[in-house]
């Protein structure tokens, strides 16, 4: 056995998109296979959950896992990954702060499942089949892990020692933290505390983004297929939101750059636990409506007009932090929240 | 026996206007509902969002926001900055299953105590009718979610 550090990567509800962007480093990643050994990378290679569980614990030198946790099996190799890992590294948004999948925290398991398996257009599925954990056949007894209630991300349910944002993490942060990592690894130098948000630049979208800024007044807002922005002009003065003023820098800005707002996937600025409700102060005080001296019921209609004009608030702010935000999921009407009558 | 439910309403009152009124309210000696708790901010304007989501998830069952009337704000325009952020807290509350007139925006001037006093009452009932909300555990309980920072909550004697 060689002794070369070992890396794992591995994916709790994700898209995928995570793996290809390790493999989207280009040349540096045969710089990767010649430091790490591949400990486990079901992506890439071929390993199996027993090879992990025969390796004794913290094995694994330095373990990327992306995704959110939903269900059972998530959860399960949260914890054998943790056990077997020297540094576990919340990679990518999912598992930092819930993501895309958490979205489905605004609403309860059953309409998930109803959308998915009933409703959509695209299904055929007359007996109304839905997953269950355990089913009886002749041969048997079938299992599937069970689908949580609640997305989580993966500090909620083990200890993470660093976290590495974006949707997916940007090449150049990659290489630049599997560095630290590597030098920490093989020449002892310092690695970053534990529970640093690595890969970032602590400073804002905007401070990476060349459009021109100026006062923001907003009459309305605009999706993005409803006007064609001004190439120069930042985008939220034009009426399109863009979350770079509430989200971290480190991706060079690269979504304002093509005309489309920001859409948060770095996590919160440092000092801030809720990246929506920063971004609801910053939009709700860009609104034009209201001037002092202003009859107080006008005052609240003019607004309630620009208010309306935003779709989807918290979807829109909480795209990438639902599971990481103050009250992480939605309070679903008729339940306790656990999709429960 | 059926014990009243007593809702904890958390206060966020202006230093300006609101803040005063609830002085005057106490110098006066006006009865009103002991279930707000103030706390004193500079202006309305500088309350964070953040602030009543984590009151929300932390165990209050209401969060009053107040305010100086809009045109009378001491910093010219803080109570309106409030208020936008006020309508659209009101339109992501709803999304996220808080129902209406559990988040107040109210406006009182440093001489209206006892319009404080009344609008303390009638929230204090309409929170009362809404039950507790409980986030931590009837929200997020049972999905294995651990509040890191536990609330100690005062004895009653």
């Amino acid at each position: 056995m060689s002794s070369k550090p070992k890396l794992a990567m591995y994916w709790g509800a994700a898209c995928g998109g995570c793996e290809i962007s390790v493999l989207n480093i280009h040349e540096h990643i045969l710089k990767v296979d010649e430091i790490f050994d591949v400990a486990f990378f079901p992506c890439i290679a071929d390993f199996k959950v027993h090879h992990v569980e025969s390796y004794p614990d913290g094995y694994i030198d330095v373990c990327l896992w992306n995704g959110a946790i939903r269900n059972s099996e998530n959860e399960e190799m949260a914890h054998l990954l943790r056990k077997k890992s020297k540094v576990l590294v919340a990679y990518g948004s999912c598992a930092y702060e819930g993501c895309i999948p958490a979205l489905s925290n605004l609403t309860s398991k059953e309409a998930t499942f109803k959308t998915v398996y009933h409703d959509n257009p695209s299904l055929d599925n007359p007996e109304g089949i839905i997953p269950l954990t355990k089913v009886e056949v002749a041969e048997g007894v079938l299992t599937l892990p069970e689908f949580y209630h609640t997305v989580k991300s993966l500090d909620q349910v083990v200890d993470v020692d660093y976290y590495l944002p974006g949707c997916p993490p940007e090449p150049p942060q990659i290489w630049a933290v599997l560095q630290v990592v590597v030098a920490g690894l093989l020449e002892g130098a310092p690695l970053p505390p534990a529970g640093s948000i690595v890969g970032v630049t602590n400073k804002a979208v905007c401070e990476e983004c060349e459009r021109v800024k100026s006062e923001k007044c907003i009459e309305r807002f605009y999706r993005p297929y409803q006007i064609v922005p001004d190439p120069e002009q930042c985008l939220l003065e034009q009426g399109l939101i863009c979350m770079g003023l509430a989200t971290n820098g480190g991706c060079g800005a690269l979504c304002p750059k093509v005309g489309m707002g920001c859409r948060g996937c770095y996590g919160p600025l440092p000092g801030v636990e809720d990246q929506g409700a920063k971004m609801l102060s910053a939009v709700a005080s860009v609104i034009a409506a209201g001037e002092p001296g202003m009859e107080e019921a006008e005052l609240e209609k003019k607004i309630q007009a620009v208010v309306d004009t935003i779709a989807d608030p918290v979807g829109t702010f909480y795209r990438f932090s639902m599971a990481h935000s103050m009250l992480r999921r939605a309070k679903v009407s008729g339940s306790n929240g656990k999709g429960e009558a | 026996m059926t014990e009243q439910f007593e809702p904890v309403i958390v206060g966020f009152l202006c230093n300006w206007c609101s803040y005063r009124a609830a002085d005057l309210a106490g110098t006066a000696r006006i009865h009103y509902a002991p279930n707000m708790r103030p706390i004193r901010v500079m202006c309305s304007g500088r309350v964070d969002p953040q602030f009543v989501l984590k009151a929300l998830r932390e165990g209050a069952d209401g969060v009053m926001i107040a305010g100086c009337h809009p045109g009378e704000c001491h910093y010219v325009n803080g109570n309106i900055k409030a208020l936008r952020r006020f309508i659209l807290l009101k339109s992501m509350l709803r999304q996220l299953g808080v129902e209406e007139g559990r988040v107040q925006l109210v406006w009182a001037s440093a001489s209206e105590g006892i319009i404080l006093a009344e609008k303390v009452n009638k929230m204090t009932e309409e929170v009362r009718a809404l039950g507790p909300l409980n986030w931590s555990e009837k929200v997020l309980g049972g999905n294995g979610h651990k509040i890191a920072e536990s609330v100690p909550v005062a004895e009653e004697v």
